[in-house]
C-alpha cells in the first residue's frame, strides 16, 4: 500500500476519539500509502466523519498518534498541517470571490502576489472555472461551489487530501461526473486523496483501497473488490452491494445448510472457518444463475425453489427465489435470454469460488 | 360598503400609520410655531425664529442647554454603545462558539437587564455606585448605560454568530489561518452586519434613555432628556422641537442612504 520511502501519507495509531457518552472512534490503527485514492466508507455515525476530522486537525483524539509522512501530528492545530479539506457544505467564504477564495491559502503563507496571480489562475483551470474568477459564490451552482472549494484546497499542493461527503449535495448525474472528473483531478495532481463517504458505489467507482466502518472500527480494509468478492463480515457484506447469507453446519470444505443442501468452499474460505461448527456463508445475487433441476454443466452449489418475485430493470432482472429451509434467496441476471415468471421451480447454482464465509 | 371590505387592510394599515406619525408630524409642526407664552400646545401662527435660534442664535445655540445636553448625549451615545457593542460581541463570541462551565447561567443574567424595569435597575446600579463611594457624574452615567447597552448587543450579534456556519471558520484554519487571522479575516467579516446593528441599536437606546440617567447622571452632567425633562416644568421651548426635527430627519436620511446602498451592492453582486 506504500509507495516511494514506504513512509504512509497517514497512520493512525491506537486513536480513539470519546465525545461525553459515546465512542465516535474505537482506537483505529491505520495507514494510507502515498498517491493513494482511500475511501472511508460506512453508514452515519460509524466514526468516518469524526476520523477524517482528527487528522485535518479539527477534532483532537482522546487517545492515540496521528503522523502525516512521518511526522507526529496529534494536537497540532489544522493550520500547523500540510493538509487540505474540501468540507461537505464546501464552507466557501461567503464574502470573497471565487479568485479570493482560492488565494485565501497562499495569501496565509505569504507567497507573493504574482505567484498568487498565476497559481490560481491555474487550479481554477484544473477545475474548469477560469471564467468565473470575479464571482461570488453564491452565484454559482453547487458543482461549480463543489469545484471551487477543491481548487480552494489544491492549489496549496496539499500532500494529503481531506474530502468530507464533497459530492453529497449534488444531484446523481452531476455527482458521475464529479467523480470521474475527482478521479482524473488525483491522479493528474498525485497526491493522496482521503474520501469519507456513505455511497459505497462512489466509494468503489473512485477510491483504490476502502476503509468500511462501523461503530469507530474499521471493518474491511481493502481494494474494491477484494472488498465486494470477500467481505468477511454480515456488515460489510450487507453495506457494499446486496448478498444472499445463509447458515450452515460446517465439515472440511463443505458447509450443510438446513435444507440438507452441501455447498462447497475454496481451500481459502474453509481455512477460515476453523475452530467453528457453525458459520454463515454467503453468495451474491450476480453470481447465481438457473439450472434445469438435473443439467450436469450446473456448478457444485445448488438449491431449488419457487420464484416469488420478478423484477425487470432494465440492464437485468431481479429475481427472488423462495427456498424451503433457507428463505429467500435473490438472484440478478442478466437480460440475454427468457425471464423466468413468479412460480416457476428452478434450481439456482454458483461455483464454489464464489461463495465467502463471513464471522 | 364593497369598497371597504376591498380595501379593509389599506385603511387599518393607514390608521396605524396616522396613530403613529401623527405625534411626530406635531413635533415637528410646533418647531415652526409662532408661540405665545410659556406652553407650546396650541398653533398660533408659523415662523422660522426657532430655528433661526437654534443655528444662529445670541448665546450658541439660542436656547441654553439645549445644544449641550445635545452633545452630551451624543458622546455618551457614542463612547457607551462603542464599549458595549465591543465587549457584547466579545461576549457572544463565547457564548455562540464555546460550551465553557456557567454558560447557561450568563444567558440568563445577560437576559435580566431587559427584563428588568428601568426603574429598578437604574436605582440599584445608583445603590451600588453610593456603597461603592463613587460620585455621580460622566463616568457613573457612562457605565450605566453600558450595563444595558450589551444585553442588546449580545442578543443581536448572536443571532449573527448562530447563523454562521462553523465550517467556514475551520476551513480557514484549514487553509493556514491562526486563530487572530481567522477571526479578522472570516468571523470578524461575516458578523460585521450584526456587529454595526447592534451599535445602532444601543446608540438609539443610550441616546434616548432618561430613567438609568436620571439616577446615574448626578447634578452636572445634563443630557437631552434630562434637559427635555426639567424643560418641562417651564415649558419646554419650541427649540426642543426644531432639534427633535432635526435629529427626525437625519435619521430617516441615513436610513434612506442605507437602503439605496444596499439596493446598489445587490444589484453589483446578481448575475
Amino acid at each position: 500500500m506504500t509507495a516511494g520511502n514506504g513512509i504512509p501519507a497517514v497512520e493512525l495509531e491506537n486513536v480513539t476519539k470519546r465525545f461525553a457518552d459515546f465512542t465516535a472512534v474505537d482506537s483505529l490503527n491505520l495507514n494510507i500509502g502515498e498517491n493513494t485514492f482511500f475511501a472511508m466508507l460506512g453508514p452515519s455515525g460509524c466514526g468516518k466523519t469524526t476520523t477524517l476530522r482528527m487528522i485535518g486537525g479539527f477534532e483532537d483524539p482522546t487517545s492515540g498518534t496521528i503522523r502525516l509522512h512521518g511526522d507526529d501530528v496529534t494536537g497540532l492545530k489544522p493550520y500547523r498541517r500540510a493538509v487540505n479539506t474540501v468540507f461537505q457544505s464546501y464552507a466557501l467564504f461567503p464574502h470573497m470571490t471565487v479568485a479570493e477564495n482560492v488565494a485565501f491559502g497562499l495569501r496565509r503563507k505569504k507567497v507573493d502576489d504574482a505567484e498568487v496571480k498565476r497559481r490560481v489562475g491555474e487550479t481554477l483551470e484544473l477545475v474548469q472555472l477560469s471564467a468565473r474568477g470575479s464571482a461570488k459564490p453564491r452565484q454559482l451552482s453547487g458543482g461549480q461551489q463543489q469545484r471551487v472549494a477543491l481548487a480552494r484546497a489544491l492549489i496549496n499542493h496539499p500532500r494529503v487530501l481531506l474530502l468530507d461527503e464533497p459530492l453529497g449535495a449534488l444531484d446523481l448525474k452531476l455527482r458521475k461526473e464529479m467523480q470521474i472528473e475527482l478521479k482524473r483531478i488525483q491522479q493528474e495532481v498525485g497526491i493522496t486523496f482521503i474520501h469519507v463517504t456513505h455511497d459505497q458505489e462512489e466509494a468503489m467507482t473512485m477510491a483504490d483501497t476502502i476503509a468500511v466502518m462501523n461503530q469507530g472500527r474499521i471493518e474491511r480494509l481493502g481494494s474494491p473488490s477484494e472488498i465486494y468478492e470477500d467481505p468477511r463480515t454480515p456488515f460489510v457484506a450487507g453495506f457494499l452491494g446486496a448478498s444472499n447469507l445463509m447458515s450452515g453446519t460446517v465439515s472440511g470444505n463443505e458447509v450443510g445448510l438446513p435444507n440438507g443442501a452441501v455447498i462447497r468452499l475454496t481451500d481459502i474460505q474453509a481455512a477460515r472457518c476453523n475452530g467453528h461448527n457453525e458459520v454463515q456463508i454467503g453468495v451474491r445475487p450476480e453470481k447465481l444463475s438457473f439450472f434445469g433441476s438435473n443439467d450436469g454443466n450446473a456448478p457444485v452449489n445448488r438449491l431449488s425453489g419457487v420464484i416469488a418475485d420478478t423484477s425487470f430493470t432494465g440492464t437485468s432482472t431481479q429475481y427472488l427465489v423462495e427456498v424451503p429451509g433457507i428463505g429467500q434467496v435473490a438472484v440478478v441476471e442478466q437480460n440475454l435470454g427468457d425471464i423466468h415468471d413468479p412460480g416457476e421451480e428452478v434450481t439456482v447454482a454458483w461455483k464454489p469460488e464464489h461463495t465467502f464465509v463471513v464471522e | 360598503m364593497k369598497f371597504v371590505k376591498k380595501h379593509l387592510l389599506t385603511i387599518y394599515a393607514i390608521g396605524v400609520f396616522l396613530y403613529l406619525f401623527i405625534p411626530v408630524a406635531l413635533v415637528i409642526l410646533f418647531g415652526f410655531n409662532d408661540v405665545r407664552g410659556r406652553f407650546n400646545f396650541r398653533w398660533v401662527g408659523f415662523t422660522l425664529d426657532h430655528w433661526e435660534n437654534v443655528f444662529f442664535g445670541p448665546v450658541f445655540g439660542g436656547v441654553p442647554g439645549l445644544w449641550d445636553s445635545m452633545l452630551t448625549s451624543l458622546r455618551l451615545a457614542f463612547l457607551s454603545s462603542a464599549i458595549g457593542t465591543v465587549l457584547g460581541t466579545l461576549i457572544a463570541l463565547a457564548l455562540g462558539r464555546y460550551s465553557f462551565r456557567g454558560r447557561g447561567a450568563t444567558n440568563v443574567f445577560l437576559f435580566l437587564p431587559m427584563a428588568t424595569p428601568e426603574v429598578v435597575m437604574g436605582s440599584s446600579i445608583l445603590a451600588l455606585f453610593l456603597a461603592l463611594r463613587i460620585n455621580q457624574g460622566y463616568a457613573t452615567l457612562l457605565i450605566s448605560h453600558i450595563v444595558f447597552i450589551i444585553s442588546y448587543v449580545v442578543l443581536t450579534v448572536k443571532a449573527r454568530i448562530q447563523g454562521l456556519d462553523r465550517h467556514l471558520e475551520e476551513a480557514a484554519m484549514d487553509l493556514y489561518a491562526t486563530e487572530w487571522q481567522t477571526f479578522r479575516r472570516v468571523t470578524l467579516p461575516l458578523i460585521m452586519p450584526g456587529v454595526f446593528a447592534a451599535f445602532l441599536l444601543g446608540f438609539a437606546l443610550s441616546f434616548d434613555d432618561f430613567i438609568i440617567s436620571n439616577f446615574n447622571a448626578g447634578p452636572t452632567i445634563q443630557t437631552l432628556p434630562l434637559w427635555i425633562f426639567a424643560a418641562n416644568q417651564r415649558g419646554i421651548p419650541p427649540e426642543a422641537n426644531v432639534l427633535g426635527t432635526l435629529i427626525f430627519v437625519i435619521t430617516v436620511l441615513v436610513m434612506l442612504l442605507n437602503v439605496v446602498w444596499q439596493r446598489r451592492q445587490s444589484a453589483k453582486t446578481s448575475v
